[in-house]
């Protein structure tokens, strides 16, 4: 497991996340890893990402701060959820992205839903932050409050040259 | 029996505990008869009343009873292994199985055909799953209440639905006094 792997999930504990649900990807493979093995997370693989949500929407009334970890693929697949359950009752959601179809990609069908990626979360007014260089990793503990401060979801995507390729 | 008759039939026994009622008419119907904190009433997203209350029900100690539908459950039909896989002996899911989507005017699932939902969340590899009749959906959920393990009701009854208001509380609203009243039980 790299040192960003560690310092994603040391973001999520120190921001007191207890409740994390992901759909697998290659580039977040390390973070998953380390979430799993995380004594103060409990980790929950969904099978869809809107189901993935609603057990983080749930969770979160429950009483446990949560977050998911997805594609960027998925992003058309969660659209109704994020407006009718996260949006609709104000509730918080850190989205760990992995941005595929980026500089690097090796799969061309992977930049037709990268095209699609910024323009569908900015058009669900979704606050987006797009970690390109490693240094940009050093936001993620603010952008944490922030979502936590706001009841929003809030969309980080993680891009292939961030990820040092794959 | 109609999904509305088994509904007020349970609430003597659910009215006690959290739930977390399916979209459309389910919810409709809950919150005319029996509108209370302890209700989560949803207002939109098709599928995900089980997901939200297993969420809830590993989130914390108090009992969390999902109402779903069998058009909603086939809607999210990955719920069901994760589901078996993340057992929380405090979530009940209580499928109200009338072979058909009420809520949109009573077209025919496949639940009421060839599929059982039974065999399905058995085979997804839930352990306490239990088919009832309408008529019996009382003394199962008493039984599955007292239980402590997590289970799941399917409970078949007759399609049919009787006319009821639209929900307009705010949706902030739904969800602040369910959190609260959790936050107090569980302090
Ligand atoms: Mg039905």
């Amino acid at each position: 497991m790299s040192e960003i792997d560690k310092k994603i999930v040391n973001d999520f504990v120190n921001n007191k996340i207890e409740f994390v649900t992901t759909v697998p990807c290659k580039q977040l493979a390390g973070v998953i890893d380390e979430i799993d093995s995380n004594d103060s997370i409990y980790h929950i693989p969904s099978n869809k990402e809107d189901e993935g949500i609603g057990l983080c929407a749930g969770a979160f009334m429950g009483g446990k701060r949560s977050a998911i970890i997805m594609q960027n693929t998925a992003i058309g697949v969660t659209v109704n959820t994020l407006v009718t359950l996260t949006q609709f009752y104000r509730l918080p959601l850190p989205m760990l992205i992995s941005y595929r179809g980026e500089l690097g990609e090796p799969v061309a069908c992977q930049v037709e839903m990268a095209v699609h990626t910024k323009a569908l979360l900015a058009q669900l007014h979704i606050p987006t932050y797009h970690f390109h260089n490693e240094d940009d990793v050093n936001e993620l503990d603010a952008i944490l409050k922030h979502t936590f401060m706001c009841n929003k979801p809030v969309a980080i995507l993680t891009d292939a040259t961030f990820w040092k390729g794959y | 029996m109609i999904r509305s008759e088994v509904l007020k039939n349970l609430i003597p026994v659910i009215s006690d505990h959290f739930v977390v009622c399916n979209i459309g008419l389910p919810s409709q119907e809950l919150h005319l008869m029996d509108d209370q904190p302890t209700n989560f009433y949803m207002l939109g997203t098709m599928g995900l009343s089980s997901s939200i209350g297993l969420g809830v029900a590993l989130a914390q100690k108090q009992k969390v009873i999902s109402i779903d539908g069998d058009g909603s459950v086939l809607t999210n039909f990955g719920t069901l292994p994760t589901i078996a896989n993340n057992v929380a002996d405090n979530f009940i899911l209580l499928i109200i199985d009338n072979g058909s989507y009420g809520s949109t005017g009573d077209q025919p699932t496949y639940a009421g055909m060839k599929t059982s939902l039974t065999n399905v969340a058995r085979a997804c590899g839930c352990e306490n799953v239990i088919e009832c009749d309408a008529e019996d959906a009382v003394s199962t959920m008493q039984v599955a209440l007292d239980s402590n393990k997590m289970t799941i009701i399917v409970c078949k009854c007759e399609s049919g639905n009787i006319k009821v208001p639209v929900i307009e509380m705010d949706p902030v609203v739904i969800r602040d006094r369910f959190m609260r009243e959790l936050e107090s039980r569980n302090a």
